[in-house]
């Protein structure tokens, strides 16, 4: 029996390796993942922005972390 | 190139051999009541990060499942049910099992622990040496109690969840670990009673051989009885809702119901509806965990949106150890 590219043992290696290449693949995108989550969990300047109301808290948005200087009103306008 | 070395290549295995190994559908029971503990427990957590220690409890929990088939392939082989397994059935070697299992037990605590705190590390550890060792190893081909000591095992993936969240272990995390660990005997030995299994060829005492159909189906409303209190408890805690005591008190009375029938029932009774009873039990059995630990999950989402109050009686029990 000649073993042909298309033989059971050739697909059977090819899912391994293609399931092998996903898993590292995911591997990597999870520590990624993991770095960027904690890096905006552990950031103090961050934690105080959160804290103080003025970022959003779920992570992936951008919010500016320096305190906005607050808006001038009509009265002192005037 | 010989005929026989061809055939050791024809029986290559596949990347879901491989994936097999870690016993997917175990794996959901733990990735749900892991999910459960860590939804229910106080504080928040990063949504990517309590992905990730699911994603990590469930590597370890199939690599408890990889070193339970490297362990037990000898009466896998024997058994009908798992002849077909991966390594039983000649697709994978015994070292590779046992080398995939040890590197996804150390993978899965190393990552948990920096993803999350050291104690739920520590508490996955456990639970994968408590399968490995304790249950696979030790107590399967001892006791015919294997199940009801063993069956920890599987109570432990919501206090895993439940760490991961606060860092520690308290009263509702250990309650919950007691809802499984006392659901776990009734549940199987109800299984028991109906599969006509071969483990009496493979050599591992089951109740229903060792001790007698009589004896496993006094077990079984032993543990029901044992079961609902344990149940109720957490009524007592924050965790619980208005959903959760409904559904407690519900299914515990029901559970309970089928399991005096169960008690009931002669063998004679039992082989003549073809163990209707039993098999209908059983098939409750699986509905009474999914809709205990789902009503703690709506009761933590109602809270989580000021919907209710915390817990039943303002959470009388509670507190970390």
């Amino acid at each position: 029996m000649a073993i042909t590219r298309d033989s059971q043992m050739h697909k059977r290696r090819l899912s391994r390796n293609i399931g092998l290449g996903f898993v590292l693949i995911a591997f990597a995108g999870m520590v990624f993942g993991l770095t960027i989550a904690k890096v905006s969990v552990l950031d103090p300047a961050r934690l105080e922005a959160e804290q103080a109301g003025e970022a959003p808290a779920m992570p992936f948005e951008t919010a500016p972390l320096a305190p906005q200087e607050p808006a001038a009103s009509p009265e002192a306008s005037q | 190139m010989s005929d026989l070395s061809l055939m050791e290549y024809e029986k290559d295995a596949g990347f879901g051999d491989y994936f097999a190994l870690l016993k997917p559908r175990v794996m959901s029971l733990v990735v749900f009541t892991a999910l459960v503990g860590l939804v229910v427990a106080p504080g928040t957590v990063h949504p990517f990060i309590a992905f990730f220690a699911i994603l990590c409890v469930a590597i370890g929990g199939g690599a408890s499942g990889a070193l339970n088939m490297w362990y037990d392939s000898d009466i896998d082989a024997v058994m009908k049910r798992t002849a077909a397994r991966p390594i039983p059935s000649g697709r994978i070697e015994r070292g590779e099992a046992l080398s995939l299992g040890l590197a996804l037990s150390g993978f899965s605590c190393a990552m948990l622990g920096l993803a999350t705190n050291w104690v739920a590390a520590g508490l996955l550890a456990f639970t994968i040496f408590f399968y490995a060792v304790i249950y696979t190893m030790w107590l399967k081909r001892w006791t015919p109690q294997n199940i009801v000591i063993g069956g920890a095992a599987g109570a432990f993936p919501p206090m895993i969840g439940w760490a991961a969240a606060t860092g520690g272990i308290s009263v509702e995390s250990v309650l919950m670990f007691m809802l499984t660990f006392m659901w776990t005997p009734p549940h199987f030995w109800a299984l028991a009673l109906f599969m006509n299994s071969d483990y009496d060829a493979a050599g591992v005492p089951m109740l229903t051989v060792t001790h007698g159909r009589r004896v496993t189906r006094k077990h079984i409303l032993a543990y029901t009885l044992a079961l609902a209190p344990f149940a109720l408890a957490i009524l007592l805690t924050s965790i619980a809702g208005p959903v959760y005591a409904f559904v407690a008190v519900v299914m515990n009375l029901l559970f309970i119901k089928g399991a005096v029938q169960i008690y009931r029932r002669s063998e004679a009774q039992a082989e003549a509806d073809k163990y209707a009873v039993e098999r209908k039990f059983f098939r409750f059995s699986l509905f009474y965990l999914f809709l205990h630990f789902s009503a703690l999950m709506i009761d933590a989402l109602l809270r989580g949106y000021d919907l209710i109050g915390t817990g039943v009686f303002g959470g009388l029990l509670g507190g970390t150890f």
